[in-house]
């Protein structure tokens, strides 16, 4: 039995990696790879706190999520391809369309 | 409204229909209009069918007043304006009745006669349409009960006087004429139009109906200071239609129109109408202030003089007649200001006169065209060639001259008689003096014309038929009218055309007598000094007062200089001063005030109303501009904002 503060500590670290891939990474797959350490920072909490809280709506929770992740994913490097065949590049900072 | 009961009582039988006899030429013209030119005799057999038509009913007519019937009167309404209604109505007495029968046959005599005579002219049928359209005009005036209907038809004559007169438009000389005549009739038409204003403001706006306008006025309803006002108003309008002093001035020089035209003009239509409104609303002028008729009167005789005297100049045989018209109606005018001894007179005299002097324009017309030349000095000696003509042209003259037994002779001796019946003696010596000169032109212009050696070019012939049957027919007509107001078969004129009552037929053998006299006087005279032909009017040896004559009184001058060049150079330049200084002032200063006030405001605009938006702009645009880096198209910039967001919402929801 894991004790749940130590979890915790785990998802954070988890979650801050994770953050500091999407900000800090240019590419975009190192991006979309930081978002999965992110949500599974994320899952880590839920199933931490339904171990704790004899609760399997948190368990629930997590298979959404990883659900929801592979989607993402699909999407995202979907999207990756794209840009590289009409730019070229997976780096996200000349990727910057999003703008006035 | 007595009256008006009574005819009602009596069966108007085909009185209902008279209106038809006015709407009958109406209706021709517009057929000839669309149809004519593609009818066999291009146009004028619609008019001749019309007028023929309208001469039968005119007799039917007639015939009722003969067995002596009743006047009759009906009216539709035309359009209301809040209370005031205008009417289109009838009023037949015996007045009517002879005035319907005269013009239709006039009328109907000039469209065969102008058959002959616009042969070939250039806008034959054109000719058909104004001239039936102008004898429509003229049976609306005639038939009509009230004072607005008149004015239309009055109008519409104005309008086709002028297209007639210049129907030969492309002669400068002619289209001036035709100008001038319009212009001069208006001139007596505004007041005439405010007559009507006048007259039917006095009734209070009851009615425009002429008959129950006399009935208020003989019931002393309306105010004797409007009535008299109104009286010489319409008075003007007669002055100009009538043409007399001293608007007479376009009547001579409407001879520039084709001769049945000044036929038509002289004798059935226009100059008639003019003494008619005067007869139809004559219970106005009766019961006005004294000096309406005396106005009338007054205007009469001088015109009846001096118009004479211009007769007796003319070299064209035209003029002459234009000049006799003026002052015949000038006769007519005498008569009626005389007052209701008059009138009778007067009315027997228009109705004579329109058959004789027809008959001697339309005679006049075929010398005309077989000379071609107006002028008396290159005609003489035309008996013999154009025989026909003569003679008809002589019983013409004749009865203008007052030889009995001519239809002439007759009335003018009832309009001495009325003078003399009225011991008016100013106005008696007027007319018969009016009569020595009358005698003395007319016999001067059939010595000139027809006797002598022919002066002209060409060999003169006789008219066709179709011209000279026309002339038959007044003829005819010019010896008998006259029997309807000889005395002692009763004069049944008398008993169809009064005012109020019916007068007795009267002789007075004085009367007769002077009027003898004196148109043998005239005629002898002349005879004698016209016996001969001279190169040298004999004329010419009064000298000063001759060549007065031949300047017309100098009054074409005068209205010339002192009318129409004031008006042309000085008025107009005035106005073109008046408009350059004063009106452009008036515009430039208006436009400087607005230019200064916008000004105003176009800097309030700029400064603070668009320094308001634009400061509003300014600002988004300025704080847009700070703004628009965060916005940097970097998605990790955009992740880091979202995260700090989360960051800050987690405090805030934790702290507080």
């Amino acid at each position: 039995m894991i004790r749940l503060p130590l979890a915790l500590f785990f998802s954070a670290v988890l979650f801050s990696s994770g953050v500091y891939g999407v900000l800090a990474r240019r590419n975009a797959v190192m991006v979309l790879m930081s978002i999965e350490l992110m949500l599974n920072a994320v899952n880590v909490n839920l199933i931490a706190f339904s171990q704790r809280l004899h609760d399997v709506t948190g368990q629930v929770f997590a298979l959404f999520v990883i659900a929801v992740a592979a989607a993402e994913v699909g999407i995202g490097l979907a999207i990756v391809i794209l840009i590289y065949r009409n730019r070229e590049t997976i780096n996200v900072d000349e990727v910057n369309l999003l703008k006035w | 409204m007595v009256a008006a009961a009574e005819a009602a009582l009596s069966n108007p039988g085909f009185l209902r229909y008279t209106w038809v006899i006015a709407l009958l030429p109406l209706v021709s013209a517009t057929l000839i209009l669309f149809f004519g030119k593609r009818t066999p005799g291009k146009g004028p057999i619609y008019g001749i069918l019309a007028l023929a038509a309208g001469f039968v009913m005119s007799v039917a007519v007639l015939w009722h007043f003969v067995t002596g019937g009743a006047p009759y009167s009906s009216s539709v309404t035309w359009f209301e304006v809040g209370t005031f209604r205008l009417e289109l109505g009838q009023y037949v007495d015996g007045l009517t009745a002879v005035m319907v029968t005269m013009v239709t046959a006039i009328s109907l005599c000039i469209h065969v006669y102008s058959i002959g005579y616009m042969q070939g002219d250039k806008r034959y049928t054109w000719f058909f349409v104004v001239l039936s359209l102008f004898t429509g005009a003229m049976l609306n005036v005639v038939v009509t009960d009230n004072l607005f209907q008149l004015l239309v038809g009055w109008e519409i004559m104005g309008i086709c006087s002028y297209l007639l007169i210049g129907h030969w438009w492309e002669e400068h000389a002619n289209s001036s004429a035709a100008i001038k005549a319009f212009i001069t009739t208006k001139t007596g038409d505004i007041p005439f139009l405010f007559g009507i204003f006048t007259l039917v403001f006095a009734t209070g706006f009851a009615t425009t109906n002429i008959q129950q306008i006399g009935e208020m006025a003989s019931r002393g309803e309306v105010s004797t200071v409007l009535l008299t006002a109104g009286a010489l108003l319409l008075f003007g309008g007669s002055i100009g239609k009538s043409a007399q002093f001293p608007l007479h001035v376009w009547l001579p020089d409407a001879m520039a129109g084709p001769t049945p035209v000044s036929a038509q003009i002289h004798a059935a239509t226009m100059v008639a109408a003019g003494v008619y409104l005067v007869a139809r609303t004559f219970s106005v002028f009766v019961h006005a202030n004294p000096i309406a008729l005396h106005v009338v009167a007054a205007i009469g005789g001088v015109t009846l003089v001096i118009a004479a005297l211009l007769a007796l100049v003319q070299d064209d045989i035209k003029k002459v007649l234009a000049y006799s018209t003026i002052s015949q109606l000038a006769y007519m005018m005498a008569a009626l200001g005389l007052g209701e001894a008059g009138y009778a007179a007067g009315m027997f005299h228009l109705f004579t006169h329109a058959f004789f002097k027809a008959l001697l324009f339309l005679a006049a017309g075929s010398v005309i065209h077989a000379v071609h030349s107006n002028n008396m000095s290159e005609m003489g000696g035309l008996r013999k060639p154009m025989p026909r003509t003569f003679w008809t042209y002589l019983i013409g003259s004749l009865a203008l001259a007052g030889v009995p037994p001519l239809s002439g002779f007759f009335s003018k001796d009832e309009l001495i008689h009325a003078a003399y019946k009225a011991h008016d003696y100013p106005i008696m010596i007027t007319l018969l003096a009016g009569a020595v000169i009358t005698a003395f032109y007319t016999t001067r212009m059939v010595m000139l014309t027809f006797f002598g050696d022919y002066r002209g070019h060409g060999h003169p012939h006789e008219s066709p038929a179709v011209m000279t049957g026309p002339l038959a027919a007044l003829a005819g007509a010019t010896v008998v009218v006259g029997f309807l107001g000889f005395a002692p078969t009763k004069a049944p004129f008398l008993d169809w055309v009064f005012f109020e009552h019916p007068e007795a037929a009267e002789v007075s053998v004085l009367v007769v007598g002077l009027s003898i006299l004196v148109a043998g006087t005239g005629i002898l005279v002349a005879y004698a000094l016209y016996r001969r032909y001279r190169e040298r009017d004999p004329l010419t040896a009064l000298g000063p007062v001759y060549s007065l004559l031949e300047h017309k009184y100098y009054l074409d001058d005068i209205y010339w200089k002192g009318i129409v060049l004031p008006i042309r150079d000085k008025a107009s330049a005035f106005a073109n001063w008046t408009s350059q200084v004063i009106l452009d002032g008036v515009v430039n200063g208006a436009a400087r005030v607005a230019r200064a006030l916008s000004g105003l405001v176009n800097g309030f605009d700029r400064n603070v109303l668009d320094g308001a938006v634009n400061g509003v702009a300014q600002t988004a645009g300025f704080t847009g501009g700070l703004l628009r880096y965060i916005q940097s198209g970097n998605v990790q910039r955009y992740a880091a904002f979202l995260f700090t967001g989360v960051v800050i919402l987690a405090i805030v929801f934790t702290r507080f």
